[in-house]
């Protein structure tokens, strides 16, 4: 039954480019898979080691401008530059890592959200290197030996390998001994200390890990879009993300990518059915009442609601 | 300093919270194997010692010797991981997670496998973590909870909760054990199950240094008894000549704790 249902979900995923027909919805999937990235990238810092960083951005532009500038500055191919991006998102997530044991709750926060502001300063104002606020135009799109990705239906299929990837990563993490000790960071930090849980070690290492896939996400993006601008920092993309990993449930696997799917096709949908002014009303209501009737997030009411059924039959029998 | 190979030597052990002198130059030693209890009035200064031989607050004098080596400077986890652990005062578990997960979080040390194993999900990994899980399951029976392994910690009874507590520390397999009022607001019966699991845990080669208010239980387990009176060692020895203490008689007398 379980197994059934997986394979029709994987099998819908593995063939959408051929029946979605319309490229824009195309588009749409392949945001939500890069926000997948990302969301699945917040929760573990924040659904599972409990830390709450509002300067995800930097780490998914440092990304985004890494690739960009690896493969038209240097002009490194496409695939070695994602790496590169990735590699130097995860030293800025050792540096935040290394922060966050001195500065924890409100104070971690604040310093995630200056280290965004300080990255992004940074892209406006050094000019040479990143061309400011008009930004880098002809990132290019990267290619599988003689096949270039640049389709929206092959990119999407990049997207979709790196969200499986990143959820592969996650899963294996938050099952092993290293995923109890983030949980138990978050559950009781001085607990953890007395039964030998290294407070520095596994802290920097959510956050290096995190950094890092946040930075896969804005490498994606950046060979998606194949323009890089200091938009890339914007706040409201963190507020996203943590939109994303809340209304999906936090701290669980698939509740960060349920929220990316529902957080991107949302507005979108709203703004194919009504104004501007509208949508935004819609876009609050709609999160004020996910927020008020689920508070845990979707995923963790859709499992209690299925224990709750699956107990009653076993009762009836 | 007391040359003690084997067990626990605080000597000379001071903290100091501000204006307040929390321990004023305490030294006892916990001889290895034997249960050993920390008793006073309340604000004695029994937590802050437990604190400072943890780790979780740096003294303002004095050292901490464990099995020939000093502690001084340690981290919790550093000190978790040469054997000593502790459990607290206030009720401690990982509330949000099942009796199970709170004590293969208990099971960390034991553990081994590091980052690369889990990414690339080496097949010994499934091995440990079976293995791991049995420790688990054994754990937990030995506590008697048992019937209670997939509940959510923190929807335990208050009892029981404490009962988890020690089955974590447990976990991470100590040589030396710091109980901090295990017994603290259990019924009789509930106590005498933990009398009962301390005597046990000795059997099985583990040192207890007991920190407790019910002098039933402290009488009935410990081989020593120390007295701590505003941060000073008042009196030690045999849990009977303890209590005929004319000094500890009147510090229990005179703060009515
Ligand atoms: N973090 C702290 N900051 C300031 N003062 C403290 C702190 N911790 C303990 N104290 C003070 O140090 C003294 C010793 O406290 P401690 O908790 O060690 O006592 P205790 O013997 O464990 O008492 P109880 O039996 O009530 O648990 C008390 O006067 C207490 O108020
Ligand atoms: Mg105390």
């Amino acid at each position: 039954m379980k197994t059934a249902g997986a394979s029709v979900f994987t099998l819908i995923l593995l063939t959408l480019p051929f029946w979605l027909g319309n490229p824009y919805y195309l588009h749409v999937a392949i945001m939500a898979g890069i926000f997948g990235v990302l969301a699945l990238s917040l929760n573990l810092l924040l659904g599972y080691t409990g830390q709450l960083s509002l300067g995800h951005t930097a780490f998914f532009g440092i990304g985004a401008y890494t690739s960009a500038l690896l493969t038209l500055r240097l002009e490194w191919p496409v695939w070695p530059a994602m790496l590169g991006a990735v590699a130097l998102a995860a030293l800025a997530g050792w540096l935040i890592g290394r922060l966050a044991l001195k500065l924890r709750g409100a104070y971690f926060v604040l310093v995630t959200i200056s280290f965004a502001g300080v990255v992004s300063l940074v892209s406006v104002n050094w000019m040479e290197l990143t061309n400011g606020p008009l930004g880098l135009p002809g990132v290019p799109a990267p290619a599988l030996g003689p096949w270039s990705l640049r389709a929206k239906e092959a990119y999407y299929y990049l997207v979709l390998a790196a969200v499986a990837l990143s959820y592969l990563v996650c899963a294996r993490l938050v099952g092993s001994r290293i995923g109890r000790a983030f949980l138990a960071l978050r559950e009781n930090e001085p607990l953890a200390e007395s039964v030998g849980v290294d407070v520095t070690h596994y802290l920097v290492l959510a956050a290096v890990v995190s950094a890092a896939l946040a930075g896969g996400g804005g490498a994606l993006y950046a060979h998606y879009t194949r323009f890089v601008s200091p938009e890339v920092f914007l706040f409201t993309y963190t507020v996203t993300m943590v939109i994303m990993v809340v209304a999906g449930g936090k701290g669980t696997l698939a509740g960060p990518l349920v929220g990316a799917v529902l957080f991107t096709a949302l507005p979108e949908a709203l703004r194919l059915a009504t104004s501007w002014q509208w949508q935004m009303l819609a876009y609050g209501v709609l999160l004020l009442l996910l927020v008020f009737f689920l508070p845990r997030g979707i995923v963790p009411a859709v499992v209690v609601r299925a224990e709750a059924v699956r107990r009653a039959r076993r009762a009836v029998k | 300093m007391i040359d003690q190979a084997g067990g626990l030597a605080v000597s000379d052990l001071a903290v100091r919270f501000g204006g307040v002198s929390a321990l004023g130059g305490v030294s006892f030693e916990v001889r290895p194997g034997t249960i050993t209890s920390v008793i006073g009035p309340n604000g004695a200064g029994k937590t802050t010692a437990f604190n400072a031989i943890t780790g979780y607050l740096r003294p303002t004098r004095g050292e901490i010797v464990w099995e020939g080596a000093a502690l001084t400077g340690l981290r919790p986890s550093a000190i978790a991981a040469r054997g000593i652990v502790r459990t607290f005062q206030k009720t401690s578990v990982f509330p949000s997670l099942s009796v199970t997960d709170n004590v293969l979080v208990g099971l960390h040390l034991r553990g081994t496998a590091g980052f690369l194993d889990v990414l690339l999900g080496r097949r010994r990994l499934a091995v440990e973590e079976a293995a791991l899980a049995r420790d688990a399951d054994a754990l937990i029976d030995f506590v008697g909870l048992g019937h209670r392994r997939r509940e959510t910690a923190s929807a335990l009874p208050y009892g029981e909760q404490r009962l988890v507590e020690l089955a974590v520390a447990l976990a991470a397999r100590p040589r030396l054990l710091l109980l901090d009022e295990p017994g603290a607001g259990m019924s009789g019966a509930e106590k005498a199950v933990v009398s009962g699991l301390i005597r046990k845990i000795r059997e099985q080669g583990v040192t207890v240094l007991l920190v407790e208010h019910d002098m039933r239980l402290v009488m009935g387990v410990s081989d020593t008894v120390i007295v701590l009176n505003h941060g000073r060692v008042i009196a030690e020895g045999a849990p009977a000549a303890v209590q005929a203490h004319p000094e500890v008689i009147r510090a229990y007398l005179g703060t009515a704790g």
